[in-house]
């Protein structure tokens, strides 16, 4: 459905905009229906940057970013992409104004998106999409923003989301700032919408929760991806180094940290046999399971010789 | 004992009334053990950190008393605190990343952060104290800017601990770091420790896998009050408050997938602190509240070293 095709971002930065700074270089993945994709990656990884620009609020550099064939960008009408494609980010206390009632964000809908329905309709589709994301309406209706937790807000946003009937959610780290009760429960709604058809891309930087709620899995470094594949594959089997390095220094309970010995692992990219480099810079280890070079000079040597 | 909370009483004064953030906690932390103190927001353990340390404007110390090392501590005193700051408890802020002078050098600020408090500190001491957190000597002729983030919390940390400090608080120190860093830093905590520049830690967090990284016992809040403190294996493995129980089996871990085990959350959401309900706490959100409930539990020692706040913990 959604299909980045070696995309890339430069930012200008420094005093007059006078060097460039690649956030993103050549990342092609795709987000099927039904399926979440997670995005891993630190800071700096450019994981958001990905999101911003599939929601179109960056530009694109380089390459393309297709929804079912067609360019993002040549799509005119905003409002027609984003019925389709809808975002929902990290802190849900500054998405509302706290001067209104945290509804007015389906009002808002309503205006902008289905101005001719009725407002008992409306009503109901409203409770409808609110019952969708577990939530009480007559818990949250007429509510102000500081009456509500912020996993309620969370979880009205993507209520909101869900009102345009969207076939892809950007999730921009939308666990962080949830405590560890009501976290799990936002989750779980994912893989709910998931079940009904919804590609979701969740973008974060916690590898427990990744692993917990996707099918596949991107795996980001410096903007470039190192790893990609099923979730399981990606995270049981890493061929990456930075991949095993990321995972050793999880926190996990029940297990503690041990300390990495530096292995001396073959690349696994140099290793895989030629033809199973199908993706540029990318290379196939076993079914749906991707990995790119360790930097580990190879390349260079084949240069040389 | 490095130290004793008894009682302690902290309030937040609010336009609607006080908001009782920290209601009657008492724990003591021994020489050499590292705590980690785990709560989800609103709990009350950041009040309590604070508390040991400098009450702000808002707050209020209605009761209960803290002693370091055999002294009162005066908390209401804020110029009496001042012969415990930096020399007997230190803190680590939570952004660490904003509490160094910008305008400065590091070198010449932790001079005249010394000078300030009429101390003096060889310079190869200090050169010394970075290396053991893999700084070189170099970044004392740096500014902060020049820092990384988790370059700038390891300064931080350097200078939090220059006196030797009998106990030393760490506050969500890690929460703004990626996970290799977390690392790092979390292991640097320990060193603090295993070479005797502090005596024992509070380590404060929402994350209580990290914190079973590097604690000796972990000491769990809810909603203003002690839930349950144990050495951290036997919290991890056999918690035996409810809300502990319910927080640790919602922790999602690498290796478990939506799939093969739905986690649950805990319904509810905490109780308001402006006028909470009498009696346990957690009562409205507990699988287990029975009538005793509408009493509120003592935090009573089970087993040797843990202690549990509720009437069904056996």
């Amino acid at each position: 459905m959604l299909k980045l095709d070696s995309v890339s971002k430069v930012y200008r930065v420094g005093a007059f905009g006078g060097r460039e700074l690649k956030a993103v270089s050549d990342v092609s993945f795709e987000v099927g229906e039904g399926e979440v994709v997670s995005l891993i990656g630190e800071s700096g990884s450019g994981k958001s940057t990905l999101g911003r620009m599939i929601l179109r609020l960056a530009s694109i550099s380089g390459g393309r970013i297709t929804l079912d064939g067609r360019d993002i960008t040549s799509i005119k009408d905003r409002k027609e992409y984003y019925r389709q494609v809808q975002g929902v980010f990290q802190d849900p206390f500054s998405c509302y104004n706290p001067v209104f009632r945290a509804d007015r964000v389906f009002a808002m809908i309503k205006e902008q998106y289905f101005p001719q329905a009725g407002a008992d309709e409306w009503r109901k589709r409203v409770e409808g999409a609110l019952e969708s994301v577990r939530l009480d309406p007559g818990n949250v209706l007429g509510k102000y923003p500081h009456q509500l937790s912020g996993g309620q807000l969370q979880r009205m946003l993507i209520a909101r989301a869900v009102l345009l009937d969207i076939r892809l959610l950007v999730a921009d780290e939308i666990i962080s700032m949830l405590d560890a009760s009501t976290r799990i429960d936002v989750l779980n709604l994912l893989a709910d919408l998931r079940a009904r058809g919804l590609g979701i891309l969740f973008v974060t930087h916690d590898l427990s929760l990744g692993n917990y709620v996707s099918d596949r899995t991107v795996v980001l470094r410096h903007g470039k991806i190192v790893e990609m594949g099923r979730t399981d594959l990606v995270f049981g089997n890493p061929a990456h180094p930075y991949t095993r390095s990321l995972l050793a220094s999880v926190p996990r309970l029940h297990a503690k940290w041990t300390d990495a010995v530096p292995e001396d692992v073959p690349c696994a990219f140099h290793e895989a046999p030629q033809e199973s480099r199908t993706r540029p810079g990318l290379a196939e280890v076993e079914g749906d399971h991707f990995v790119a070079c360790a930097g580990c000079g190879a390349s260079k040597i084949k240069e040389n010789a | 004992m490095a130290l004793n909370v008894t009682d302690l009483r902290v309030y937040y004064r609010t336009l609607r009334g006080e908001v009782k953030a920290l209601d009657g906690v008492t724990f003591s932390v021994a020489d050499g053990e590292i705590m980690g103190l785990a709560g989800e927001s609103g709990s009350g353990k950041s009040t309590l950190a604070k508390s040991l340390i400098r009450l702000d404007g808002r707050m209020r110390h209605v009761g209960g008393t803290v002693e370091l090392d055999g002294k009162t501590m005066p908390l209401a005193d804020d110029t009496g605190m001042d012969r415990f700051r930096f020399r007997e408890v230190s803190l680590i802020p939570q952004y660490s990343m904003s509490a160094l002078n910008p305008t400065r050098k590091i070198g010449k600020m932790v001079g005249e952060l010394l000078d300030s408090r009429g101390e003096r500190l060889e310079r190869a001491e200090l050169e010394r104290r970075l290396e053991l957190v893999g700084l070189s000597k170099d970044v004392l002729d740096r500014y902060p800017i020049e820092l990384s983030g988790g370059m700038k919390q390891r300064v931080v940390m350097v200078i939090s601990t220059l006196l030797n400090p009998s106990l030393l608080i760490a506050d969500e120190v890690t929460s703004a770091l990626d996970v290799s860093s977390q690392k790092a830093v979390a292991t640097t905590l320990l060193g603090f420790r295993d070479r005797g520049l502090v005596t024992s830690m509070m380590v404060v967090t929402h994350d209580i896998s990290l914190v079973y990284q590097i604690a000796d016992t972990i000491m769990v809040m809810y909603a203003g009050r002690l839930a349950e403190k144990a050495p951290a294996e036997v919290l991890v493995t056999a918690p035996r408050h409810p809300y502990t129980k319910q927080l640790i089996s919602a922790l999602p871990e690498v290796g478990v997938r939506y799939e093969d085990r739905r986690l649950t959350g805990i319904p509810g959401n905490p109780p308001s602190l402006l006028k909470p309900p009498g009696g346990c706490r957690f009562r409205d959100r507990c699988p287990l509240a029975f009538d005793q409930c509408a009493e509120q539990p003592p935090f009573a020692e089970v087993a040797p070293g843990h202690f549990v706040a509720c009437w069904k913990a056996e």
